[in-house]
């Protein structure tokens, strides 16, 4: 599977990139899933010494062992594969906090991984812009109900139901950096019980 | 005009030689009052009245942001300059009255930063002393890299050495003693921004290092503050004003269009800012852009100057002023 291309929307939304090896003192690299093509994608045009100094954090998700193998063997200086975000958030923190400014990082995947890794990246000092991005796979939706501050995760239809307070949401493109999610709303709140049919729009 | 800057009336309370090249200046309040706040790294524009000329020329605040009964600057006298500094330094005296502009700021710290690295060269050490002031008010993490060229050139290093142990790290030319700048960079933690204020050599050295060894470029932040160049003597048609200025040897294209009486804006009268930027409407010749402002593509597109350090030469140029 290639790279995303999402139509143009209103600012909020993110729009992401090309993952490249650029120069630095160190390379961190948070994939899931088909994200894992775009960093093998860069290691065709990566210096053999890039990968002493790199960092890969990899959550294969559905994809299972399609991938694992060959990221292996890229020959990262450190290399994790784990079973969920929530599983390598402490790694990432912990990798965040030992490394020096002059390291890049590198993010790929779905918006989910993206978005959170982002955030936790800029909490750590580095400015938004110069972390790097390449959507890959899924395009479902790391949602906020607006109304109930729930996250609900991987959503395909628009609307759908927030997983903690059962409101039915609309999918809005408007999107929170902070929380790393895009933002649901009520999309029955002036007609109650008008629900219009769920649509699929992200896969 | 100076874009949003409405001037000062201040006077000059103190004029005190700190060494050989460097003099300090205070101003206050010509009639009591306070002075508007201002933020670490700002600069302001003071005007001098030195014969028929008005010389005005940008000077970082170095005192405390949060006191505001004064400014202080400190000038180096540049005896090869174009005689703003030697103005400065030979006719100003204590008592005098004089009209300097709002604080201005282009060279700010970003508050965001976990940690503040600061490498000054020379003279380029003033903004940095109200940065230091406004931060260890607030508790914020910094560090001094401070290059001079001799312990008695030293602008300041022994107080600001003594006022904030431990953080202060001075480097003597005469002794050949040096900033490591890669292993400085190469050991910062992840928020680090690094400030460089010094010639344009040091700048470019650390921008580029900085660059090379995956810095963001958001992280690095620099000032240079640009002497317009002298050179050829030059005419300029501004059609809006449709007058024909000429442009004088040690003169800028900015204080012709001044003289001539025309309204062009300005901040930082140094490249900086942006904010004088003119579109050209026509020209045969050539541009000498010195400024930071315009891009390269900008700078051979030939629809733009900034006419507060670049000139001209050749046959005729035609401004939208």
């Amino acid at each position: 599977m290639s790279k995303t291309e999402f139509p143009p929307s209103i600012t909020s939304r993110p729009v992401y990139g090309e993952l490249e090896a650029r120069s630095g003192s160190g390379h961190l690299m948070i994939a899931d899933a088909e994200g894992a093509e775009a960093i093998l994608d860069l290691a065709e045009s990566a210096d053999k010494d890039f990968w002493a100094k790199a960092h890969v954090i990899y959550i294969p998700k559905k994809t299972g062992t399609k991938y694992s193998s060959q990221l292996e063997e890229l020959g990262a200086g450190q290399y994790y594969a784990g079973p969920s975000y929530e599983a390598a958030q402490s790694r990432i923190r912990r990798a965040l906090q030992d490394c020096h400014m002059g390291t890049q990082v590198y993010l790929s995947g779905t918006e989910s991984l993206m978005g959170q890794a982002m955030a936790e990246a800029t909490a750590a000092g580095i400015p938004h812009t110069a972390i790097q991005t390449e959507h890959r796979g899924s395009t479902a939706r790391r949602m906020q109900c607006v109304h109930c501050k729930g996250i609900t995760e991987d959503v395909t239809t628009d609307p759908f139901e927030c997983s903690h307070c059962g409101l039915s949401l609309f999918v809005r493109d408007h999107y929170s950096r902070r929380l790393a999610a895009f933002q649901g709303v009520r999309v029955d709140a002036e007609d109650p019980g008008n629900i219009p049919e769920k649509v699929e729009l992200f896969k | 005009m100076s874009a949003g800057t409405a001037k000062l009336n201040v006077t000059v309370a103190e004029v005190k030689p700190i060494n050989d090249l460097v003099t300090r200046f205070k101003f206050v309040r010509t009639g009591g009052g306070d002075l508007p706040t201002f933020s670490g790294g700002a600069h302001t524009v003071v005007e001098m009245q030195d014969g028929d000329i008005t010389r005005l020329n940008a000077y970082s605040l170095m005192s405390n942001p949060a006191d505001r009964g004064a400014y202080t600057i400190s000038v180096r006298r540049d005896d090869q300059g174009r005689g703003g500094s030697k103005f400065m330094h030979n006719k100003v005296k204590e008592g005098m009255e004089m009209v300097i502009s709002n604080p201005v700021n282009l060279f700010s710290l970003d508050l965001r930063a976990k940690k503040h690295l600061m490498l000054a060269g020379g003279i380029g050490i003033t903004p940095f002393m109200a940065q230091m002031h406004q931060l260890s008010m607030m508790g914020g993490n910094f560090e001094l890299h401070y290059s001079v060229r001799t312990a008695s050139l030293g602008t300041y290093a022994k107080e600001l050495a003594e006022r904030y142990p431990g953080k202060v790290h001075i480097y003597h030319d005469d002794q050949k003693e040096a900033i490591d700048l890669k292993t400085l960079l190469a050991n910062q933690p992840l928020g680090t921004h690094v400030y460089v204020c010094g010639p344009k050599g040091m700048i470019n050295w650390v921008h580029s290092t900085a660059g090379e060894m995956g810095w963001p470029r958001e992280a690095v932040h620099s000032e240079e503050f640009l002497a317009p160049a002298s050179g050829k003597p030059f005419e300029v048609k501004c059609a809006v004003s449709n007058k024909i200025v000429q442009v004088g040897e040690h003169q800028s294209l900015l204080e012709a269009l001044e003289a001539a009486g025309i309204d062009a804006p300005y901040l930082c009268r140094g490249g900086a800012c942006g904010q004088c930027e003119t579109n050209v409407i026509g020209y045969d010749g050539k541009f000498l852009h010195y400024d930071h402002w315009l891009t390269d593509e900008q700078k051979a597109g030939g629809k733009h100057i900034m006419p507060c350090v670049s000139r001209f030469e050749g046959k005729t140029l035609v401004l939208d002023r």
